[in-house]
């Protein structure tokens, strides 16, 4: 990457691509992200024709109904080196995008919405013709963080194997509700690159939704009201579950807590830690009872069985058969406190809002933003999600063995490009061409029908 | 509609006929109808249903639950609404929302105050209309739902009757309540928000209690595209027109009803950034004071506690200058100058409308911040509804409130009047009366200000 400045387009003929640490130079080299890396990785391995094609949505083909200013129509913003944010980028043609992303080598790249007219030229429009989103698909992102009151490994930006399951929970139930209530079947979840996931909803129904139905969908999803103000924070009422809620918790929050969450965070296993539980317990008397017990015992009295696991045992039963719902179901409170997904709702509500594309590399921690497969995100692995360092010495290794595909073909980034493409983008488009058809043709017949009389 | 004086002299301002109302008492206001109003009444009728709307307002600020409001609205229509003449009581109705419409269409704000507080008003009065009246409604409206047909229902009873229980209603088994619409779920998003129906497949499986909602949201997007055009008639044509007779009338209905937005701060307000310590701990609302003190704590509050208290203290009178070197002397501490000037500053600058679309953006009204949802990591929205009991007392006794007008205080919390408890505060810390009741921070502040500057006055 060369001096910092105002790119020109000849320039870009004339820079030496960096020079790739050789191998066996590796272990000189810090493992973290390099802007220059960036450069390469544009220019042989981030997946311009895909993102291009899913942007596209069907318009880039010769159908006449396309809509050839569909594409131009949709903001990216870059985010430059010196933090420099440079919005209202619009781009034409799949070589326009291309191009632009290798010239300019983003350090991250954020997708806005589709507006009403072309934004880049949004200044020459007065008055009220503002510029306005006319299509976003529904998007949500979970972080980490979020969660720093109900884990203890890890705190702020750091993930652990520990904690990583409450994002395997989230995207289990998100992804299950997301098609089985809202019938949406063309969803895209991406790790964020750090301490997160993100989902991209792209039905066509979604990408229409106002913002007062995306807030719906984002509330419908809403259980954890908290934050230091107010000690309780998951409320619920009712005499029975609402549906969701009630197979969220019998079909993951349940076992993940039970089997997972109590034993890897100790939830119970020290005072601190089991007093935000037991503050939790609307009746004091059994609160008291199970607190007498825990301090008497600091060990569980046979060594085998965990000692969160014997303490949740005791809470349980003590709970579970008392007379007032208030406190049966306390034990679900508690569950859900501890594992229900929690939403950045401002994220989803508004059309307007920007989120960073898939396949970037996240700055602080070398790693490709890659598509998660929602039908078994229990594998996934932040701690081996690939690399840009990584990526580049694989390049190197793989050295001048052409591939068809594509240079990302000889690197780990293969099945996340294939995954993206297999289990997200083909069946997208494939619909996309199938609506386009079917309404042209639709409007067809309908001006047949006036026509003939 | 023709307006005209009580000595018959013609001018017409809106034709088109169409069918009143798909019920006898409701009016659906789709079109402007062929009549008569006396000049008199054009500007009566219209400041009684404005006080209709009003009440409506000051109802849903002090956050009124659904049954309270039921009955709120019977009552102020019953006051308001009535005519001698028992058959004009319906003409009353429709010309009064229709002069309301020329009033309230002229901005951004109007529209959107006079939209909420009608579609209010049209809910509750669906929901006193008889089974038949309202099916005829919903015909009328052209709703996208289906019935269910019976074996569906049979199929999902289990499911309808969870939902039904998780939110408080007993699914009993008569014959109203096996009726259910199916509908697409974004055709009914307050529904949808508060997990009260179940939802399958993209459909809503609304019960017929909840088709009040499905028919008030069509209401208001139609009142909305309607008050649009409205707007532009106004602008083009009929503002023009009427401008010795109708406009001068409209021009005065709005300007007696709002209360002040503040976004012009008064003489009281000036405040400079050495007093501000002292005067937050006088003068400033829980609300604030809480903002205030945990960002001298953490040096940092999140995007929406910025808003609200960056726009109070704009309503207070610190300039975007002050503002700026307040903000950024509690941020620089901890994420340093540098990222300061890069992140936040612009921000700042955008709520003094110097950036981007440059919007001016006033300060937030109780109602607004009643409503706001704090989440993780925030500390905005109003302490008496968004607290929990003990952090309240905890934070009201370090405001000064004795125990006897804390208990009056959270009487008030538990009823859920939220500004009626904050009023309470106001009155004990000042040993004043606030026989308006508190409707904004603001407000609250330069009652303060001034209560306080003339007690310095008077002892001196």
């Amino acid at each position: 990457m060369t001096r910092q400045g105002a790119y020109k387009e000849s320039d870009d003929m004339l820079i030496d691509e960096p020079k790739l640490p050789q191998q066996g130079q590796i272990a000189a080299l810090p493992n973290e992200f390099n802007p220059s890396y960036l450069k390469i990785y544009y220019s042989k391995l981030f997946p311009h024709a895909d993102l291009y094609r899913w942007m596209s949505y069907g318009n880039d083909g010769k159908h006449p109904a396309c809509d050839s200013s569909y594409l131009g129509r949709r903001e990216f913003s870059y985010t430059l080196d010196n933090d420099i944010f440079v919005r209202y980028n619009t781009f034409n043609s799949a070589t326009e995008l291309e191009n632009s992303i290798k010239d300019k080598c983003p350090l991250k790249i954020d997708i806005g919405p589709i507006y009403n007219l072309n934004p880049a030229r949004r200044n020459a429009y007065a008055g009220d013709n503002v510029l306005t989103p006319v299509e976003r698909e529904l998007i949500f992102d979970i972080d980490m963080s979020d969660y720093d009151d109900v884990r203890y490994c890890c705190s702020g930006a750091d993930v652990c194997l520990n904690c990583w399951p409450l994002m395997t929970v989230a995207v289990k139930v998100i992804d299950t509700s997301l098609r089985d209530d809202f019938g949406f079947r063309h969803i895209l979840w991406v790790y964020s690159g750090r301490r997160g996931v993100h989902c991209w909803v792209c039905d066509r129904k979604a990408r229409r939704l106002t913002n007062e139905q995306r807030a719906a969908v984002a509330d419908y999803f809403r259980v954890y009201k908290g934050n230091e103000n107010n000690y309780k924070k998951v409320s619920l009422m009712g005499q029975v579950l609402h549906p969701f809620l009630a197979r969220s918790y019998t079909e993951v929050l349940k076992e993940y807590f039970e089997t997972k969450l109590l034993t890897s965070q100790n939830l119970l296993s020290s005072e601190e830690r089991y007093e935000k539980i037991l503050e939790m317990i609307p009746d004091q008397s059994i609160a008291s009872e199970l607190r007498g017990k825990w301090q008497e015992s600091r060990r569980s009295s046979s060594a085998k069985e965990d000692i969160n696991i014997v303490r949740w045992e005791q809470l349980k039963q003590l709970l579970q058969k008392h007379k007032a719902q208030v406190v049966r179901r306390c034990v679900e409170e508690i569950v859900f406190t501890y594992t229900f997904p929690r939403l950045d709702m401002e994220v989803s509500k508004h059309m307007n809002h920007l989120l960073k594309a898939p396949f970037c590399v996240h700055p602080k921690t070398g790693r490709v933003c890659v598509p998660i497969n929602p039908n078994n995100c229990e594998e996934f692995d932040p701690t081996t999600v690939p690399t840009l360092i990584q990526l580049l010495e694989e390049l190197n290794r793989e050295g001048l063995r052409s591939d068809v595909e594509g240079e990302w073909n000889k690197t780990s980034l293969a099945n996340a490009i294939k995954l993206f493409r297999s289990s997200f983008l083909q069946p997208l488009l494939k619909i996309c061409k199938e609506e386009m058809e079917s309404s042209y043709n639709a409007k067809l017949q309908q001006s047949k029908n006036l026509l003939s009389w | 509609m023709q307006v005209v004086r009580s000595h018959q002299s013609h001018r017409s301002f809106s034709s088109s006929s169409g069918s009143v109302s798909a019920s006898p008492t409701l009016p659906l206001y789709r079109s402007a109808p062929e009549l008569e109003v006396r000049l008199e009444d054009f500007e009566s009728f219209a400041i009684d249903r404005l006080r209709v709307l009003k009440g409506i307002s000051d109802g849903l600020s002090r956050g009124k639950k659904p049954d309270e409001m039921e009955k709120l609205v019977n009552e102020l229509w019953k006051t308001n609404m009535r005519h001698q003449d028992s058959s004009q009581v319906l003409n009353k109705d429709i010309i009064s929302h229709f002069v309301l419409r020329l009033v309230y269409c002229r901005t951004e704000e109007l529209r959107k105050w006079f939209l909420s507080m009608e579609s209010a008003l049209f809910r509750h009065r669906f929901r006193n209309q008889t089974a038949e009246a309202q099916r005829a409604i919903m015909e009328e409206f052209d709703l996208p739902c289906k019935a269910v047909s019976n074996a569906e229902f049979e199929s999902l009873k289990d499911k309808l009757g969870q939902v039904a229980r998780s939110i408080g209603h007993n699914l009993s088994l008569s014959t109203t309540d096996a009726i259910y619409y199916k509908v697409p779920f974004e055709e009914v998003p307050e529904l949808v928000t508060g997990r009260k129906v179940f939802i399958n497949q993209g459909y809503a499986y609304v019960a017929m209690n909840q088709v009040v909602s499905l028919v008030a949201t069509i209401f208001r997007s139609l009142l909305s595209k309607a008050l649009i055009l409205t707007n532009r008639k106004w602008a083009t044509s009929i503002r023009e027109q009427e401008q010795h007779r109708l406009t001068p009338i409209v021009e005065a209905l709005c300007s007696s009803y709002l209360g002040p937005d503040f976004s012009q701060p008064k003489e009281y307000g000036e405040i400079s950034l050495k007093d501000i310590d002292q005067v937050a701990k006088s003068s400033f609302p829980l609300c604030m004071r809480h903002l205030f003190e945990k960002l001298r704590e953490d040096h940092h509050l999140k995007h929406a506690g910025r808003m609200q208290l960056g726009l109070f203290l704009k309503g207070v009178g610190l300039n975007v200058d002050d503002s700026l070197a307040f903000w950024r002397e509690e941020f620089s501490k901890k994420v340093g100058l540098e990222k300061f000037e890069k992140d936040y500053a612009y921000n700042i600058r955008h709520n003094y409308g110097k950036e981007g679309k440059k919007t001016d953006y006033t300060p937030y009204s109780c109602q607004k911040i009643i409503l706001s949802t704090p989440g993780v990591g925030d500390h905005h929205g109003c302490p008496y509804r968004h607290f929990g009991e003990e952090n309240l007392r905890a934070a009201l006794s370090r405001m000064g409130v004795n125990s006897r007008a804390m208990e009056d205080v959270m009487g008030k919390v538990r009823n859920r009047d939220y500004q009626l408890a904050c009023t309470l505060t106001f009155e004990a810390l000042h040993a004043a009366s606030c026989d308006a009741g508190i409707n904004h921070p603001n407000q609250y502040f330069s009652d303060s200000q001034r209560l306080l500057k003339a007690k310095k006055d008077s002892s001196t």
